[in-house]
């Protein structure tokens, strides 16, 4: 399974990026292999609009299965769920400790939009 | 015919009072368009009713799923992200970000884009008086092709008579779409920082844009004031200042106009009509 987590920083040790759309990059993290990959996402940061669309175009594009932000807009869940990518939202939290708590169960998830469009 | 624009860099200085009392204030045939398209506001100072409203259409693509390939030079060619291609799943399509360009039925291979009309916003007609008609552009919740709707009730409006424009706040697209359409441009502000600051940036928009302009500033308690001295330094004619009122204010409040507590700048407003004629070189 590949989980997709927002970042600014480029590590397990880096926080997650409350923001989805507009996050700079992700870490994709192998639960298999326990690797990780960085995703550049900094087209979107200053995106005229639809960054979260895009963003999470590029997301399903580098084959994630999961996804863990901070927040996820309406137009965004709406590409996340039709490819069935499970989005789990995190307070502020080192990355690390966001992949464990999702894999203990302590993430909330979410399948509609909890925060309006913007 | 002349055509002026009521616009201001900041927010709330005071475009609708304007706007308003100079429609009520020249006599025969006035069009007010209320540009402010985002939040039309010109007819809550108006209790009638609707004479007539138009939808405002753009295309927008619609993919035929079963000719869709999935090659995504839709969703590269699309720069406002309204198109997305994922695998081997059929382009998705986000009307209220599409801003009709029409590029992504360009580059689609497999002729799977095809145009459709889609309505984002509307116009509203209203006779508020004798001679007096007001034409709002009203763009929908979500979308954000506000100059489309701007253009669209500019059309509305015939040629032959004095057009009031209430514009949009702030310097982006929707002030240039609106003051494109004007003669001669008003910025209205106010003495302080932030009406300076907002008022600096509107002029260097419209200095850009080669545009006839002047300065009211609304709110004046002082003859010499910052917007003043900026104005001298600028070399921008203050074409009027109003003073600040509770009483202004409290009509304001209640869908008043500020003719109605200070009918005496009547002829002020008459006054500047005439400066502004001379500055145009054009005929009321």
């Amino acid at each position: 399974m590949k989980i997709a987590i927002s970042t600014a920083g480029n590590n397990l040790d880096a926080q997650v990026e409350l923001r989805f759309g507009r996050a700079s990059s992700f870490l994709l993290f192998d639960t298999d292999t326990r690797n990780f990959s960085m995703l550049d996402n900094s087209e979107q940061v200053n995106a005229m609009q639809g960054a979260g669309i895009k963003t999470a175009q590029n997301i399903v594009t580098a084959g994630a299965d999961v996804l863990i932000s901070g927040h996820c807009g309406p137009k965004a869940m709406q590409v996340l769920n039709a490819k069935n990518i499970a989005v789990y939202v995190t307070e502020k939290n080192v990355i690390g400790t966001a992949i464990a708590n999702l894999q203990n169960g302590l993430l909330e998830q979410i399948t509609t939009h909890d925060v309006a469009g913007h | 015919m002349m055509k002026i624009a009521v616009a201001s860099g900041k927010g709330g200085t005071g475009k609708t009072t304007l706007s308003i009392a100079l429609t009520q204030a020249i006599s025969g045939k006035v069009t007010l368009l209320d540009c402010d398209v985002e939040e039309p506001n010109c007819h809550l100072f108006f209790p009638v009713e609707l004479d007539e409203t138009l939808p405002v259409t753009v295309l927008i693509p619609v993919v035929d799923e079963d000719l869709c390939n999935s090659c995504g030079k839709c969703a590269e060619m699309c720069q406002f992200n309204a198109i997305i291609c994922m695998d081997i799943d059929p382009a998705m399509v986000f009307p209220a970000l599409c801003h009709s360009c029409g590029g992504c039925a360009l580059v689609c291979e497999t002729g799977a884009i095809s145009e459709e009309e889609c309505v984002i916003g509307c116009i509203e007609k209203r006779t508020i008086a004798q001679d007096k008609t007001l034409i709002s552009g009203r763009l929908n919740i979500g979308y954000s092709l506000a100059p489309t709707v701007i253009r669209a009730v500019n059309r509305e409006q015939s040629d032959n008579q004095i057009t009031i424009i209430d514009a949009p706040p702030g310097t982006a697209c929707p002030f240039v779409a609106t003051v494109s359409e004007s003669d001669f441009t008003i910025l209205v502000t106010e003495p302080t920082k932030f009406g300076l600051h907002d008022l600096s940036l509107a002029v260097a928009t419209l200095r850009e844009m080669k545009r006839h302009f002047g300065v009211v500033i609304n709110r004046s308690e002082q003859a010499e004031n910052m917007v003043t001295d900026y104005c001298q330094q600028e070399n921008i004619p203050v074409l009027l200042q109003i003073p600040a009122s509770r009483k202004i204010a409290e009509s304001y409040s209640r869908g008043g106009s500020l003719l109605d507590v200070m009918p005496e700048m009547k002829l002020d407003l008459l006054a500047m009509l005439k400066q502004i004629q001379a500055m145009i070189g054009s005929k009321i």
